[in-house]
């Protein structure tokens, strides 16, 4: 059913038609508008048999649905940012106690300086937590990845993170092919839980674990994780039959056959990567990109496939591990088949800050021209840098860091265009 | 015909034969069906007022429910020495999950009941006071506020003691514990404003509040089916003496928490939506010095020189709740 609608509330339309039995709801931007919509559809009548429960705190919403999940109900809620942090610890605890939770992340940037827009720096930050986590390009594939998700955390007994850009999907209304009812009844079964606390078959939920099984639960987990690995790209090829449209699967390569250099990146920043390869490709730069969708389990093989012809590997991602350089870097090194030199880390997009078409093209045809540095950060103000250092240098007591870097920049908006 | 109940004491208790009893006053623990929700065998210490407790509370709340009881636990004692796997002592569906998060785990469960249509299974949450009136507390309140089908029992031993007996906010000041040493005339916690969850409970004006102890267990059964008896949030608030933390000989946890309750130290009562209903009259009122005096927390206030301000202090405490809560007969309150 095509619509034109916002990214949250088409997510929020999807998730519906999963037919969730508890939402846990607590607001933060970018991701409020989903849960708003779903409210909207519980007290419409149009989301029966669903509690939606307004909570006090993110660390309440993955509780709540920790408790909905394991007395068997399938159980959603959605955060960002900051809230993503606030409920680490239960977090970890969903999937320590394999609970097939379905959790949005409308990715934004974490703060200190507080900053509501756009990188990745949240889902990073718990890539190792033991969930799933899935990335949208656009709001096509966001709406089709819950639908995917639900399937996947039943069937592993694992809770799926389904990662979308904040604002630049959230917020962005667009045409999407929203599935009807019918087609995800057809898809996603009942939910069977593998453990319920239940009055009838009374069993025991998160008790210790010493030395003599930690290790194994913790295998078990990550053997259920490599598990994925196979059943994402077969339900990717299941999907299509059903709603007659590609959506997942682990990576997606764009014009790579014959290409010396490879962007790998993940996300939205994907469709403004292929435009640019596009025109430099009309230069006769040989170019291509690798679209990441999956990011935990890290899957190794596909990207092992997907680079073994490359010579030159460009990884953008819009998160930094201070004191290292790129995350999704580490992880494509290690991956690659070749020199680890020949993986070059672009940190770029932090804090919302545009990539622009021109930025990408400039950095790449130096990447192809063999003059990118292991580590880049795109668009970075040098000038604002060495104003803020060079004041550091000068005195002790220089005040609190960001508001002087503001104070140089002035009115972004009395700037000249 | 006047109805005159009949009081046995005993010890200065209200113990009876059980068949004197009309059976609706009959304790649970006395059934032939009662549930053993926390089953023998567990691993508390010697005397432990929390075990005791829950194993009252629990069985009468599954009597209340018809054994449709699901149980959410805060991290701490009970959870550990409840479930040392391979072995658990839960008779009933149970789950831990956080230190903090228990009052929202049972609201999750709660929820899918309803989403699920089954309003027969009843949900409990427990924790001890570190995880109630510390860590737990946000996720309490937020449970309180939406008024979520939970009864939420706190098993009050007044400080961390599954970690070793640390200060938590439910530590009355002047007691000594691992993080308020009362060493070189140091003289244990601070008297800072205390925390008084069943006040705070009683603020949210949720359908039923109540406190008890573990030396009037009949009491404490009754409290627990009379929360069954509403539908949306309960909370009930146990004091339950650790002779391990308190430094009391662990057959005397009862006669510690009477003694508790005899000197207004801890106000036994019921309030239903905000209003207190009933309250336990102190029956042979004691100065505080003979709680103090049973337990090594509380030493070094009776070491040369002995520091009766502090003891005034606590005394005044124990005044104060008598009158707020009317706990004597007029004539014989302070």
């Amino acid at each position: 059913m095509l619509k034109q609608i916002e990214g949250s509330q088409a997510v929020a339309e999807a998730v519906a038609r999963c037919r969730p039995e508890v939402v846990c709801a607590y607001p933060i931007s970018p991701q409020t508008h989903i849960v708003e919509s779903l409210g909207r559809l519980v007290a419409s009548g149009e989301l029966r048999h669903c509690e939606f429960i307004n909570v006090e705190s993110e660390f309440a919403a993955m509780s709540v649905a920790i408790g909905a999940s394991a007395a068997g109900a399938r159980a959603y809620t959605a955060t960002a940012s900051q809230g993503l942090l606030f409920m680490a610890e239960a977090v970890f605890n969903a999937s320590g106690l394999g609970l097939p939770i379905v959790m949005t992340v409308a990715n934004r940037a974490i703060g200190a300086p507080i900053n509501i827009w756009n990188d990745h720096s949240d889902s990073m930050a718990l890539r190792d937590c033991g969930w799933i986590q899935l990335f949208a390009e656009n709001n096509q594939e966001a709406v089709d990845l819950h639908v995917q998700a639900f399937r996947l955390a039943e069937e592993l007994s694992l809770p799926v993170m389904v990662c979308m850009d904040g604002f630049i999907l959230t917020h962005a209304v667009e045409r999407v092919d929203l599935p009807t009812q019918d087609q995800v009844d057809a898809w996603l079964p009942p939910y069977e839980p593998r453990q319920v606390l239940d009055p009838a078959d009374p069993v025991s939920i998160g008790a210790m674990v010493g030395p003599e099984a930690f290790m194994e639960v913790r295998y078990l987990a990550h053997y259920k994780q490599r598990q994925a690995l196979d059943l994402i790209p077969e339900w990717a090829t299941q999907f299509q039959q059903v709603f007659g449209r590609a959506a997942g699967g682990l990576v997606r390569a764009y014009r790579c056959e014959d290409a010396e250099t490879v962007v790998v990146a993940l996300g939205s920043i994907l469709g403004t990567l292929k435009d640019t390869v596009d025109a430099l490709r009309e230069e006769g730069l040989r170019i291509g990109v690798l679209g990441l969708h999956c990011f935990r389990p890290w899957p190794a093989e596909a990207v092992r496939a997907a680079l073994a012809h490359v010579g030159r590997v460009v990884v953008v991602e819009k998160s930094l591990a201070v004191g290292l350089g790129g995350i999704v870097s580490q992880n494509v090194r290690a991956a690659y088949p070749h020199s680890p030199d020949h993986v070059h880390t672009v940190i770029a997009g932090l804090g919302g800050r545009a990539i622009t078409r021109a930025s990408l093209a400039g950095m790449l045809r130096s990447a192809a021209g063999g003059t990118l540095g292991r580590l880049t950060f795109l668009d970075l103000d040098e000038g604002l840098v060495a104003r803020a250092l060079a004041r550091e240098k000068a005195q002790r007591r220089t005040g609190p860091l960001a508001e002087a870097l503001l104070r140089d920049v002035g009115v972004v908006a009395a700037r000249p265009a | 015909m006047a109805y005159k109940p009949i009081r046995f004491y005993q010890t200065g208790t209200f113990t009876v034969g059980n068949r004197l009893l009309p059976e609706g006053q009959r304790s649970v623990q006395a059934d032939m069906r009662r549930t053993n929700s926390l089953n023998s065998g567990h691993r508390a210490c010697q005397g432990c007022g929390e075990a005791l407790g829950a194993r009252y509370a629990l069985d009468a709340a599954m009597q209340a429910t018809r054994n449709q009881l699901i149980a959410a636990n805060a991290t701490g004692c009970l959870e550990v020495f409840s479930t040392p796997y391979p072995e658990t002592s839960w008779q009933i569906p149970w789950i831990h999950s956080l230190f903090g998060n228990a009052a929202a785990v049972a609201t999750g469960i709660a929820a899918a009941m309803r989403a699920k249509g089954r309003p027969d299974v009843r949900v409990v949450a427990q924790g001890g006071d570190g995880g109630t009136t510390d860590i737990g507390i946000g996720c309490l309140s937020g449970m309180f506020e939406r008024n979520d089908d939970v009864l939420y029992i706190c098993y009050d031993n007044e400080a961390y003691m599954n970690t070793g007996v640390q200060r938590s906010s439910a530590t009355p000041g002047a007691a000594r514990t691992a993080t308020t040493p009362a060493d070189g005339g140091a003289a244990g916690n601070a008297f800072g404003q205390g925390k008084d969850m069943a006040a705070i409970a009683l603020a949210h004006e949720i359908p039923y509040v109540a406190t008890a102890t573990v030396a009037e267990l009949r009491d404490l059964e009754a409290k627990v089916r009379r929360a069954m008896e509403f539908r949306g949030a309960r909370y009930i608030h146990i004091l339950v003496p650790c002779p391990l933390g308190w430094g009391h000989a662990s057959d005397a946890t009862i006669r510690v928490a009477r003694l508790a309750t005899e000197t207004g130290l801890f106000p036994v009562f019921e309030a239903e939506y905000g209003s207190v209903t009933r309250v336990s009259k102190i029956r042979r009122r004691v100065p505080v010095e003979e709680y103090l005096r049973t337990q090594q927390r509380f030493a070094h206030l009776f070491r040369e020189p002995a520091r009766t301000d502090l003891i005034e202090r606590i005394q005044a405490a124990a005044d104060r709740n008598i009158r707020r809560y009317a706990l004597l007969d007029e004539a014989e309150a302070p």
